[in-house]
């Protein structure tokens, strides 16, 4: 899949979450007060607490919404036919921005409400982009 | 009860008449549109005195855009908020105008979008898909996904069929009833016959959903146009309104807000439902005595969700509410929607909110070419940026005395 836009760096509020993809880890952030925290800051948005700590995700969740690119010009992505773009809501409480895997045919297939599983597909480069597969 | 309050006006106004326009620059488009808005409103070039610009002219947003123009202002506004920045800027206006800050307030747009082919919807590019120049947190967690402009305004119309069953046919009368407008102003079918529409003619329901899939659920005829284009407002105080050419059309109230997704948020409501109340509240008005609304369409779900979140219907009821022909400008009951052709099917040349103020304004002085008979209230609601990820919302509450 070369050829996708990948994340830039020196980037510090999210450099360590995708140095954890190389190691197929999914991470987020619990504030000092206990609140969840996605994606990474060195600040909580909803406290203004600075004590961060990293968690690892089990990696499994729920489809919020998505919706099918049937056309987008972009040459990585022009290739791939349609592919879904979706919101999944992880069980721990945070929500990512992502793309669904494992569905022959997304526009019949990919539903809202489906429970999915994390799926790595890596980059060159290093970084592995977290997917999301049916559980 | 209509707010008495009348602190400043919107005395000019000014339509760039072209949706394709090789040659010409987005300044030159921001000054021709500001010398016949002035023209419009009986005012002269030298009587502006508040400058408010969304930095859409190459390399000239508050440093160079006043000597561009030959101005001296005393307010200089460059608040940038996508597509919502003439409500913002509407309002700061109205709000220094009423400080003694400034007297002429002067609004512009230009955009050359069509002619530079920018893919606005489709392209990697500038929806969300892949973002030059610097990187950022947001941009490192978007860029990688491919998500289209289009696909993001799709996740919140397949999150709202999921959460109220909506459906592309209720959608779809937003484009019908758009179209029905845009077929009664002269430079909307111009637009549609520059920008090579495969039909330009009334559509119905059927053809909507006929329209190629762009982004599920969202088809092609629920998305707006990418042309060239622009405009300019010109907001007065109340002693200079009094002696313009045309009559005043009184901002009585403003909102303004933004919102993004986060942990465990509804997509389906957006920043609308913060900006309107205060707007409505400052007026003295309800969403049920608007004649006018002028809400952004940059795509149906748009319009849908913008309804239910300014108080026109719960929320939820946008798909019933939007049925019929609610919302064509002979329906007996108000308000209508985007009388000029929307950014559907007249102008949208990346960021619409001006045209919003425009056409509201017309119809308060009844020169609209869907003219509503007896038009007192109009709300023009701006949204920037994109609906699923982060946005803004203006809402401006507009009335003629
Ligand atoms: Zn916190």
């Amino acid at each position: 899949m070369a050829g996708r836009p990948l994340p830039r760096f020196p980037e510090p509020d999210t450099q360590a979450f995708w140095d954890a993809t190389k190691e197929h880890k999914l991470t987020y952030q619990v504030c000092a007060k206990g609140h969840i925290v996605f994606f990474a800051r060195a600040h909580c948005p909803t406290c203004g607490s600075r004590e961060m700590t990293v968690k690892e995700s089990k990696g499994e969740g729920t489809v919020y919404s998505y919706s099918v690119v049937r056309l987008n010009r972009h040459p990585a992505f022009a290739a791939l036919g349609p592919y879904a773009v979706a919101y999944v809501d992880l069980d721990e409480g945070f929500r990512v921005l992502t793309n669904l895997a494992g569905l022959a045919d997304p526009v019949n297939e990919a539903k809202i409400g489906a429970r999915v599983k994390v799926r790595w597909e890596d980059q060159e480069g290093g970084l592995s982009l977290p997917m999301f597969a049916p559980a | 009860m209509v707010s008495q309050k009348r602190d400043a006006a919107i005395v000019g106004i000014y339509e760039y008449p072209k949706r394709k326009a090789p040659g010409v620059t987005a300044l030159q488009i921001k000054a021709e549109c500001a010398a016949r808005a002035l023209e419009d409103a009986g005012l002269s070039w030298g009587d502006v005195d508040g400058l408010y610009d969304a930095q859409d002219g190459a390399g000239s947003a508050g440093l160079g855009l006043a000597e561009y123009f030959g101005f001296k202002p005393n307010v200089i506004d460059t608040t940038q908020v996508g597509g919502s920045s003439y409500e913002f800027h509407a309002a700061h206006a109205r709000r220094d105008i009423a400080a003694g800050k400034c007297k002429v307030a002067l609004l512009t747009y230009g955009s050359t979008a069509h002619s530079d082919a920018r893919r606005i919807g489709t392209g990697g590019g500038g929806g969300g898909g892949y973002s030059p120049g610097s990187s950022s947190p947001l941009s490192n967690m978007t860029d990688p996904w491919g998500m289209t402009l289009i696909s993001n305004y799709g996740m919140v119309a397949s999150r709202h069929m999921y959460q109220y069953g909506t459906t592309s046919e209720q959608l779809a009368h937003i484009s019908v009833a758009t179209r029905a407008h845009a077929m009664r102003n002269p430079e909307a079918v111009q637009a549609m016959k520059d920008l090579e529409f495969v039909g330009i003619n009334e559509i119905t329901v059927q053809d909507v959903l006929s329209s190629r899939m762009v982004a599920d659920p969202l088809h092609l005829l629920e998305c707006c146009m990418v042309s060239d284009g622009g405009g300019a407002v010109v907001i007065a105080s109340p002693e200079v309104a009094r002696n313009c050419k045309k009559k005043p059309v009184w901002i009585i109230g403003s909102g303004e807000a933004t919102r993004y997704s986060e942990n465990g948020s509804d997509i389906t409501i957006s920043a609308a439902a913060q900006s309107g109340p205060p707007a409505f509240g400052e007026a003295g008005i309800t969403p049920a005595e608007i004649d006018i609304a002028m809400i952004y369409d940059s795509f149906t779900i748009t319009v849908l969700v913008m309804l239910e979140d300014l108080g026109f219907c719960k929320k939820g009821e946008g798909g019933a509410f939007v049925g019929g022909e609610r919302l064509h400008y002979k329906s007996p009951l108000k308000p209508v929607l985007n009388t000029d052709g929307g950014g559907l099917s007249s102008n949208h040349p990346g960021m619409r909110g001006i045209f919003l103020l425009l056409e509201a304004a017309r119809q308060l002085r009844g020169e609209s070419t869907s003219q509503v008979e007896g038009a007192k209230l109009a709300v023009a609601h701006g949204n920037g940026g994109m609906l699923a990820t982060s946005h803004t919302g203006g809402t401006i509450i507009l009335a003629r005395d």
